[in-house]
């Protein structure tokens, strides 16, 4: 235990910030995007949605090093839209915070996404029609009626996306890179200090990662449960 | 006041296809489920595009497609009333009935709380739709397309969901709502009494095609079509073979009949309450009675007779007042059909 104790006590805990920070970002990056998204595929048409959804489910499917490596051959310093950024906006992504937001929101948005278009789906679409034939302009329907109704999934779509987001090692370790206080996560630190043989470190932030990911899906149930009366019992 | 509709539209194999011009105030669209009357609406209130046809109101005119006309349904002021009522599950009452207001909050307030006042839903401002009877989720629907002024209100099927006595109260409780709107109300269903009650011309529907349309009673008194005569319930239809010397084979019941049937005439109706029974006497213009049977009801017996000649059931409503002189002397030989009753159809 007195190792355990002085492990917490000398722990830098900067990991643990900057993953929170980057998960808050990412969150709020792909909440946004994610409903943008959500709500365009709601108004195409059937065969262009399949494409569009694939194309926007893609990076919660592939492996994330090849997210991690698309967004390398994007964003390097030595790629013409990297060399853009960094050259005219004094803009650097790859081993900068700002690459560990870009990597966690495109790791993440799939969640948030997904989670909003289903959420939408489920809306019933009477309401629309109802809000139109009243006058309501179609972004006021949008976040007026469609948003509140869809508000438990769209809800649990932010959660996720949150802890994934926060959690998120491959695609951030290749673009961002592990520079403690500056990009090292928790998921890098750990990966880091096991490949240094200091289990009692790594599980300490095992812990650490485990009850706050616990709490978030707790904390959804909680949420989304409140508003859905209507599920039943088994 | 005038409405003046004609609309096309394809869904692969179902048509739609349907106009109607009226003058009334209260018009009914009496269709079986699946008939495409709610399209029709939909159609009219811009939630559906038509492929061809326009949509005249007042003389404003929402749509049109050779004009290349299509408002959106937001500028159509076409009230629509769901059967679910579409009230915004988190909205309260109050918000409910003001989504659809622009201007100042204030003078929305004042609209909405007048509107409150005249549906008698005053108290309810804070409540969410979750915590409302259905009676009050109608009022509160109701007062939300109202506050909105709309030129014609089209009301589908709000009944369809609930329990027969309900029904009847909700009818008559929308009927006495509507009683100070000067526009036009559309009123689709496929309950007959429903029509009845609430209409004064009905347009009848059949697979996606308006087959016909007139003033309520005429229509019922003379349905003229087979659809018409099938929706306003009429029981039996059956082809007949062309007249002649005032005579008419009815080949489904194996029977002739007397009386003059114009030429072009391809069926005819009887409604189940029309025939009279005969136990004994002259057998002319009769169906006789041979296998039969029946089911009892609350009010009445349908009984379920066929002729040994023809294959089709032929249906015989009886009311209360029969049931003693059927128990005392056993089933009638026959039934006389009355030539005056019978539905002359096309």
């Amino acid at each position: 235990m007195g190792e355990i104790g002085k492990i917490l006590t000398s722990l830098d805990f900067s990991p643990l910030f900057i993953s929170l920070k980057t998960g808050v970002a990412a969150t709020i990056l792909s909440f946004f995007l994610g409903i943008y998204a959500a709500r365009k595929c709601m108004y195409t048409k059937a065969g262009v949605k399949a494409v569009l959804d694939g194309i926007l489910t893609l990076p919660l499917v592939l492996p994330p090093t090849v997210a991690g490596f698309i967004l390398l051959l994007i964003f390097s310093t030595r790629r013409p839209v990297g060399e853009y950024l960094y050259t005219t906006f004094d803009i650097k992504i790859v081993q900068s915070w700002t690459g560990c937001v870009i990597a966690a929101t495109v790791i993440a948005f799939p969640l948030m996404y997904r989670n909003a278009r289903a959420a939408f789906e489920q809306v019933d679409v009477n309401l629309i029609y109802a809000a139109r034939t009243l006058g309501m302009s179609e972004r006021k329907i949008f976040w007026k009626v469609v948003v509140p109704a869809a508000g438990p999934g769209v809800a649990a779509g932010t959660v996720l996306t949150f802890a994934r987001a926060m959690g998120e090692y491959g695609a951030t370790s290749m673009l961002a890179g592990n520079i403690p206080g500056k990009t090292g996560t928790i998921s890098q630190k750990i990966a880091m200090v096991i490949q240094d043989g200091d289990f009692l470190t790594a599980g300490v932030w095992v812990v650490i990662v485990m009850v706050i990911a616990f709490a978030i899906v707790v904390l959804m149930n909680l949420v989304s449960g409140k508003k859905m009366k209507n599920i039943r019992h088994w | 006041m005038a409405i003046d509709i004609k609309i096309k539209k394809e869904f692969g194999r179902f048509c739609l296809d349907v106009s109607m011009q009226s003058k009334g105030k209260r018009i009914g669209i009496l269709g079986a489920s699946g008939c495409g009357k709610s399209l029709t609406l939909k159609s009219i209130a811009g939630i559906e595009r038509p492929d061809e046809g326009y949509v005249n109101i007042n003389g404003r005119i929402l749509l049109d497609i050779n004009q290349k006309i299509d408002l959106k349904p937001q500028q159509r002021r076409v009230g629509y009333l769901f059967q679910n009522y579409a009230l915004f599950p988190t909205m309260t009452v109050e918000e409910n009935i003001a989504a659809g207001l622009t201007g100042k909050k204030a003078e929305k307030m004042e609209k909405v709380h007048r509107m409150m006042e005249r549906f008698q839903i005053q108290g309810l401002e804070k409540h969410l739709p979750g915590q409302l009877s259905g009676g009050q989720q109608q009022r509160v629907a109701l007062a939300r397309i109202m506050v909105y002024e709309p030129d014609v209100i089209l009301l589908d099927e709000p009944f369809s969901a609930l329990d027969a006595h309900l029904r009847d109260r909700m009818l008559r409780e929308l009927l006495e709502l509507l009683e100070d709107y000067d526009g036009t109300a559309i009123l689709v269903s496929h309950s007959r009494d429903e029509i009845y009650s609430f209409s004064e011309e009905i347009l009848i529907m059949e697979n996606g095609k308006g087959i016909c349309m007139d003033k309520t009673k005429e229509l019922f008194d003379n349905p003229q079509w087979e659809a018409a005569a099938r929706l306003t319930g009429c029981k039996n239809i059956v082809k007949i073979s062309e007249a002649s010397d005032g005579k008419y084979d009815i080949l489904e019941w194996g029977i002739t009949l007397k009386g003059d049937i114009p030429a072009q005439a391809k069926s005819i109706g009887i409604r189940a309450h029309d025939f009279i029974p005969i136990w004994n006497g002259t057998m002319e213009n009769v169906i006789p009675v041979e296998q039969w049977n029946m089911v009892e009801c609350p009010f009445e017996r349908k009984y379920f007779i066929k002729s040994k000649a023809g294959n089709e059931d032929i249906c015989w409503f009886v009311q209360r007042n029969l049931y003693d002189k059927i128990d005392e002397k056993g089933m009638p030989k026959a039934l006389v059909v009355p030539h005056e009753k019978v539905l002359v159809l096309k």
